[in-house]
């Protein structure tokens, strides 16, 4: 048994595929206790901190801190006999920790570990379509290490690398242990979409190590049959199933070119992906109407007077969400969902309040906001935006929105065109209420002013239907108490 | 700690439910060591009966020593599963005082029936920590005889032994084995969260239509999961066992005297044939439910450090100190023994083995089935067909 251990990122909760480093608690050439916390990692479910399965010193750390990390991934080496005297092999690690990948010289006195076998695509525990991993119910899907013997009596051109066909050979514990995206075998990377395949066909191409997504089906509707295995186990091999063996050269993090490199992920990474969806599904239009909200803004201040809305937070946001929602009980088109063949048409509305937190956008909304009254939206919102602000906002309170403002006001600006969440159909820019000159009454005068813009998806709601929609929610904030009387 | 009957000197009398005086949600509770450590001499309950729980100062020790340990290994367990060795634990951290003041209250005879956490119990049990953590390195199935240890498999299903209990105790009064001082009783364990289970309120109806033998230990320790108690009940949990017609108290369950003398009572109650009896044991988990949650997502981190200051352990080694019935020596010596016995447990599970393949078609059916025999038999062949196998 080697003295310098590695220890591989494990399954922190249950069918977790990858963990953050946050940071490292620790560093190169430090002595370390058995169980003494050596890193922070957050995954999906908590951050939490790892303490040293040995004792010893550390020898090399393998991913910097913001590294996203496989399980399964060697993070740490331990020389777990620092007495004995310099390691065989130099370790390549620099202080400060931060090597992408250790050289295969310094790996030369490391336990290795298994390599990970093959999971294919579609199954439960395999990469589904998106990226997304299929669990059905349990723990989640297979992170552990699998290492597949090889059959007896197996083909034996399999043994030959010249003539060698699809099935991988079985990887020997490979020389590289980290490299997530490198080898044939690791489930990294899945590509294509959804693999049709009967179980049995599936168990098949396991046993003779075919991977389905090589495959083009003969079957009905595409579906991979024995035979489309059984052929590609003894005939002719895609050559890029073998490719991978060689060890896997990291990528060089940049540092000279004044560029820096974010991965994308979390938070940004689902903007990104419900943004460039929603543009490039949902074709936009926005409108802009500017309103004198000096009126509201009074009406507002009385509100606070009142005994019973003291201790309640009142914001010129409370009555854009206020406008909105009448509005939309007299246009309920526009709180509805494209469905392909059909409109979705909501009664209830799911107000969406986008928020900017620390860690990022996010849109929670408001449960059925159209049936609560005032000072019930009012401590909506305040809970809404405090649990942003806390970084509590569960997953349920950012789902099933129907409708949607953005207060870009807050930040200083006057209005924008906002895109559509996905699954909505309009949403509204509050932009910033400014004392400008404005003509009231035939004079110019001080007055306060804001702009609203609109922007709704044409599928569904024609220029008409938008810019009453818009113009009842200017003329609510213009004058709430005859908006109130004329429409209630 | 000695086995046999030390601890409580007083049965009290027991009161009827319908007498019962008690002002609604007032959230009396049972203490005999304050989180200061001071040792409070006897407590009138709300139940009219008096707490007292005298040990000896070796009892004292032992309990101390006790509560230190079961931590302790807790804590390995955490850090196994952190470094992948343990594919889930559930730990008891702040509920050490709850389970090891039930756990040394039981007698030799009695039965326990606990949920997945009780680890403190099941060492107090006198049983080899080792036991359970096969199930969570998820090398065996968590089987064991319930009958050799008193001590039921650990149950993951929220509550459901809750009904098994009750239907071993009534099959205690049923074999005539309760009325005496030898009598049998059963315990089970359970949270606040499985209080809103129907099993639970099933097991509450049977074992209170049936006298059953039974207490009903709950320790809440505010949340189930995420969810505060406040949303799994409108008044105290122990004031519900009135509406089963059995008797029910609330203990500070971070006072690890108090407990003791309350399950003490109930257990005796149980075991001379008067029913079942709920006691809530108030505490609060200080780590996470599982090692796949993260508290810090819906609680604050004023609550968790309100309840720091009620800590068990501390409140303990207070009280020792005061009383002048510890020294220094004497807490390194348990500290030590505890890093011991936790390295101790850390080498016999890295050592655990792997099972064999065929063992899942083994304790399917006690006396086997040609069918299965049938099956395993393929298995092994196909087993046998892959290369270097040593079948």
């Amino acid at each position: 048994m080697s003295r310098i251990k590695e220890f591989n990122l494990p399954d922190l909760g249950e069918g977790l595929t990858e963990g953050e480093i946050l940071s490292w608690l620790v560093k190169v050439g430090d002595t370390i206790e058995l169980n003494q916390p050596i890193v922070e990692v957050e995954t999906a479910k908590a951050a939490v901190e790892i303490p040293a399965k040995w004792a010893g010193r550390v020898q090399a750390i393998f991913h910097s801190e913001g590294t996203t990390v496989e399980v399964g991934t060697p993070i740490i080496a331990i020389d777990t006999d620092p007495g004995a005297g310099p390691v065989d092999a130099p370790s390549t690690a620099a202080p400060g920790g931060d090597l992408p990948t250790p050289s295969a010289a310094s790996l030369a006195a490391v336990e290795v570990a298994p390599a990970e076998g093959m999971v294919e695509p579609g199954l439960i525990g395999g990469p589904a379509p998106g990226g997304r991993t299929a669990v059905l119910v349990g723990y989640g899907p297979r992170t552990t290490a699998a290492k597949r013997r090889p059959r007896k009596g197996a083909v034996p051109e399999q043994a030959q690398p010249a003539a060698a066909p699809a099935p991988a050979a079985p990887v020997p514990t490979a020389p590289v242990p980290t490299a997530p995206a490198a080898g044939t075998n690791g489930h990294a990377a899945p590509t294509g979409g959804l693999v049709l395949a009967k179980p049995p066909v599936r168990k098949l191409a396991k046993d003779l190590g075919v991977d389905l997504r090589t495959l083009t089906g003969s079957g009905p509707q595409g579906s991979i049959t024995r035979e489309d295995v059984q052929r590609a186990a003894s005939g002719a091999a895609p050559a890029e199933l073998l490719a991978g063996a060689a060890p896997a050269v990291a990528a060089a993090r940049f540092g000279a070119d004044r560029e820096q490199r974010i991965p994308v992920k979390g938070v940004r990474k689902l903007t990104a992906e419900n943004m460039s969806r929603s543009a490039f599904t949902a074709p936009h239009v926005t409108e802009f109407l500017t309103v004198d909200v000096t009126r509201a803004m009074k009406a507002l201040d009385r509100l606070r007077t009142r005994r019973e809305w003291r201790d309640v937070r009142v914001s010129p946001l409370l009555l854009v969400a206020k406008a909105v929602l009448l509005a939309v009980r007299r246009h309920p088109m526009v709180n509805s969902t494209w469905a392909g063949d059909e409109i979705v048409v909501k009664e209830y509305v799911n107000l969406g309040i986008a928020a900017a937190t620390e860690r990022g956008l996010i849109v929670p909304n408001i449960k059925d906001a159209g049936r609560l009254s005032l000072r019930e939206l009012a401590d909506a919102l305040t809970d809404l935006v405090q649990t942003a602000k806390a970084g509590r906002t569960s997953p349920a309170d950012m789902s099933g929105g129907t409708l949607t403002i953005t207060n870009v006001g807050v930040f200083g600006v006057d209005t924008g065109t906002p895109i559509l969440p996905p699954g909505e159909s309009a949403i509204l820019a509050f932009g910033a209420v400014r004392e400008m000159p404005w003509v009231h009454k035939g004079k110019v005068r001080p007055r306060q002013v804001t702009t609203l813009g609109l922007s709704f998806d044409h599928r569904i709601i024609d220029g008409e239907l938008g810019s009453k929609f818009l113009r009842d929610v200017g003329d609510f904030l213009a004058d709430p108490e005859a908006a109130l009387l004329a429409w209630t | 700690m000695a086995k046999g009957d030390p601890g409580v000197t007083t049965r009290g009398r027991r009161a009827t439910p319908r007498t019962r005086k008690r002002a609604s949600g007032d959230p009396e509770l049972v203490q005999l060591l304050t989180p200061e450590g001071e040792r409070i001499e006897s407590v009138t309950g709300p139940d009219g009966i008096e707490y007292r729980a005298d040990f000896t100062d070796e009892e004292y020790r032992g309990l101390y020593r006790d509560l230190v340990l079961v931590r302790k290994l807790d804590a390995e367990a955490t850090a196994l599963q952190r470094q992948g060795e343990l594919g889930i634990w559930a730990s008891l951290l702040g509920q050490e005082a709850a389970q090891v003041g039930s756990g040394r209250a039981l007698r030799t005879q009695d039965m326990a029936f606990p949920t997945y956490r009780e680890h403190g119990v099941l060492y107090c049990r006198g049983i080899d920590p080792i036991m359970p953590l096969g199930l969570f390195r998820g090398v065996d199935q968590g089987g064991w005889d319930p009958n050799e240890f008193k001590f039921n498999m650990y149950t993951i299903v929220i509550g459901a032994q809750t009904l098994h209990a009750t239907g071993y105790a009534m099959g205690i009064a049923m074999d005539g084995k309760t009325g005496t001082d030898e009598g049998e009783a059963v315990i089970a364990y359970f949270g606040d969260g499985a209080t809103s289970q129907g099993d639970v309120n099933e097991a509450f109806v049977w074992a209170g239509v049936f006298n059953a033998p039974m207490v009903f230990f709950c320790q809440n320790n505010q949340y189930a999961i995420s969810e505060p108690l406040e949303r799994q009940t409108r008044i105290p949990l122990y004031q519900r066992a009135a509406g089963f017609g059995f008797p029910g108290i609330r203990v500070d369950g971070n006072d690890v005297l108090a407990t003791y003398a309350v399950t003490r009572t109930a257990l005796d109650n149980a075991r001379y044939g008067q029913g079942p009896s709920l006691i809530e044991a108030y505490t609060y988990r200080m780590g996470a439910h599982t090692t796949s949650d993260d508290p810090t997502r819906y609680r604050i981190a004023s609550e968790v450090e309100a309840w720091q200051a009620k800590d068990p352990i501390a409140r303990m080694k207070a009280f020792l100190t005061n009383q002048q019935l510890a020294d220094a020596d004497f807490f390194a010596e348990v500290d030590e023994q505890a890093r011991r016995e936790s390295v101790h447990l850390r080498e016999r599970v890295l050592a655990m083995p792997n099972p064999e393949p065929d063992t899942l078609f083994d304790h399917v059916y006690p006396n086997g089935s040609p069918l299965l025999d049938q099956q395993r038999e393929q298995f092994s062949r196909y087993l046998e067909s892959f290369e270097g196998s040593a079948h």
